[in-house]
């Protein structure tokens, strides 16, 4: 059906619609159970969950489990909870958001916009920082913070954001640049603008709706990013991804403090589900956006 | 004074060469129109003139300073594109000033030389407005005060009108050649379109491969085209260039179309001489194929009939040749059928066989 493309989609009959339904259903509860769980668990007491199962309905709602994630329970012999590290996260993420989107937006304008020589081969080289795998960096990286003195710095998270992030944002700057028109830029030249005063006062004028798909992007990513957080920080250097690995592996008593443990992850994973119901809108229509009507 | 001099110009792109040696002076206060076919390499001279692209070889001069170091800021010229360019986040009137924001000119005087020009172009109302709040004709008025404010010495046109509707390329292209009344300035303009060329230029230089073809006055253009090419495009339809043999009858020079119609030439100079008894490309207008009294009796058979309102033309044919016709708009002719037409060679041109070109 629908081989020569031009017709459309005929709605099923009705049995077959409601199984497809149903088989839609299912995967939805499966992928979403694990959230519910979390979810459910975060407002148990660990002694209610140590009685009964790990996965159940909450007997009440233990709102002290978020109060104490938040800011009392003890992580690698700190008793400030959560908050600390949630704080470097955003000492790290905001900078290196910034920093990345900047760069990216500079880089993208020069390959699409002021072609020189050899333009497309540094453009896919920029690019090829995309498909490397994190792994393997960490050595090289290492090797770079220990010459510049930032071992288990939040300034060495940003560094390393800021340029891996670099590939991303001028891929999407220059994938959106190369959309102006080359008058544009021509007529600049003949009223006199320079590289900056173009970029200042045209370009950048026309770039919100990849700046906000990059800064999502950025934020998002630089939020969730564990590996270099956990490998390059130690104690009160790291961001909360990493700190939740050390909530996980710290019971200080027998009993475990799952309901605490879920108030923590749902907590650490606030701004970025906030980016997401906000930003999202702008996410989807920024990445098929025209720079120029 | 030449407001531009360009001098054994060449371009290449890769292995294209889009300009092949072009030599043009432009005289202050001219109208010169480039005209030619897409990819002839009339928007890359633009494009070099201006300083947007560097030239393989030869010289540009603006008023008698050779500019090829000098960057497209500092040239004294401005420039209207075909895509307007207008910068889209900028209101009119910040479009108008950028230019002179950027070489600092303060404040009271941009506001004035806005004030003059938007006078002008009667676009005082739109100054506040974005460019995708114009419509347009708005847009490429806006795109012409920006030019028009820097009051250059070299106004350079990139097709300017083709994004416009029918109606109102017309009424802009009175505008511009009443524009260029009152100012007075030189123009370069790039078009391919061939009634604006013969419109508003005072002089063509017609293109095709990188190479001009002719660079003259419109009339010269259009009456005495230096070889087939400029003969064969410019007219809607262009100029009948037929095969034919040319004889002397009577004393008189003929030509013999497809061995069987004979057209007596008047006034041919003496260098056709040299051409009698051999094949040459005669060159005729269809306008001068016509159902008046007057003239060479011509009959054809009537094989196309297109009645446009104003004129009807005709496809004839004569022998193995066609040529077309323009004649009165009520003219209703049995198609297949054999009629005859009055033929005006006065202003017949005859080419050279091999090198194409008109035999002087």
């Amino acid at each position: 059906m629908n081989r020569l493309g031009g017709d459309t989609l005929r709605p099923l009959p009705r049995p077959g619609r409601w199984l497809l339904y149903a088989v839609l259903a299912a995967f939805a509860v499966f992928f979403l159970l694990p959230l519910v769980v979390v979810i459910l668990n975060s407002f148990r007491t660990a002694q209610e969950i140590a009685r009964t199962s790990v996965i159940g309905w909450p007997l009440g709602l233990a709102w002290q489990n978020y109060a104490e994630a938040w800011g009392g329970y003890c992580i690698a012999q700190r008793c400030e909870g959560i908050q600390p590290y949630m704080v470097n996260s955003f000492l790290l993420v905001i900078p290196a958001t910034i920093l990345s989107t900047a760069l990216g937006a500079i880089a993208g304008y020069s390959i699409s916009l002021w072609r020189f020589r050899g333009d497309t081969i540094v453009f896919a080289i920029v690019v090829m920082g995309v498909f490397l795998p994190e792994q393997m960096k960490l050595i090289p990286w290492a090797l770079v913070l220990r010459e510049l003195g930032l071992t288990n710095t939040i300034g060495a998270l940003v560094l390393i954001h800021t340029v891996q992030g670099m590939s991303f944002t001028t891929l999407f700057c220059r994938n959106y640049y190369i959309g102006i028109p080359q008058d544009l830029l021509k007529a600049a030249k003949v009223d006199g603008a320079g590289y900056f005063r173009t970029f200042w006062r045209i370009i950048l004028p026309l770039s919100p709706p990849i700046l906000i798909v990059t800064v999502i992007w950025q934020f998002t990513g630089i939020w969730n990013e564990f590996l270099y957080g956990v490998t390059f920080t130690t104690g009160g250097q790291q961001p909360v991804t990493a700190a939740l690995i050390a909530i996980a592996t710290t019971p200080a008593t027998d009993l475990v403090e799952y309901g605490i443990q879920s108030a923590a992850v749902l907590l650490a994973a606030l701004p970025t589900l906030l980016v997401y119901f906000f930003g999202g809108r702008y996410f989807l229509r920024g990445l098929t956006a025209g720079a120029v009507k | 004074m030449a407001a531009l001099s360009v001098r054994g110009l060449h371009k290449r792109f890769g292995t294209t060469d889009v300009l092949k040696g072009i030599d043009l002076s432009v005289e202050s206060g001219e109208f010169a129109v480039l005209l030619g076919p897409s990819g002839c390499g009339k928007s890359t001279l633009l494009n070099v003139i201006a300083g947007l692209e560097q030239p393989n070889a030869g010289e540009v001069e603006i008023g008698g300073r050779v500019v090829n170091a000098v960057p497209p800021k500092d040239r004294d010229i401005a420039m209207v594109f075909q895509s307007y360019a207008l910068y889209p986040s900028m209101t009119v009137r910040a479009n108008i000033t950028f230019g002179m924001e950027c070489r600092g000119v303060p404040k009271r005087q941009q506001d004035e030389a806005v004030k003059r020009v938007a006078a002008l172009l009667q676009i005082d109302r739109l100054l506040e407005r974005k460019p995708s709040q114009l419509s347009g004709g708005q847009r490429q008025r806006v795109a012409m005060g920006r030019a028009l404010v820097r009051d250059p010495l070299l106004f350079l046109f990139d097709e300017p009108l083709s994004n416009l509707d029918a109606q109102l390329r017309v009424d802009m292209r009175t505008e511009i050649k009443q524009l260029h009344g009152r100012i007075r300035s030189t123009i370069i303009y790039v078009t391919h379109d061939q009634i604006e060329a013969m419109t508003m230029a005072s002089r063509i230089a017609v293109m095709n491969h990188g190479e001009v073809q002719q660079f003259a006055a419109p009339d010269t253009v259009y009456n005495k085209p230096a070889n087939l090419f400029v003969a064969r495009f410019l007219g809607t339809p262009p100029m009948n260039t037929v095969r034919a043999r040319l004889e002397v009858e009577n004393d008189a020079l003929t030509a013999v179309i497809g061995g069987i119609a004979r057209l007596p030439l008047l006034e041919q100079p003496a260098a056709v001489r040299a051409y009698v008894g051999r094949d040459v490309f005669l060159g005729i207008r269809p306008e001068c194929i016509h159902d008046r009294p007057g003239g060479t009796r011509l009959t054809a058979e009537v094989e196309v009939s297109e009645p446009t309102g104003a004129e009807t033309l005709l496809l004839l044919r004569v022998g193995g040749e066609r040529l077309r016709a323009r004649v009165a708009p009520d003219a209703r002719l049995a198609l297949g059928q054999p009629a005859t037409f009055s033929v005006d060679t006065r202003t017949a041109c005859l080419f050279d066989p091999q090198t194409e070109r008109l035999i002087a």
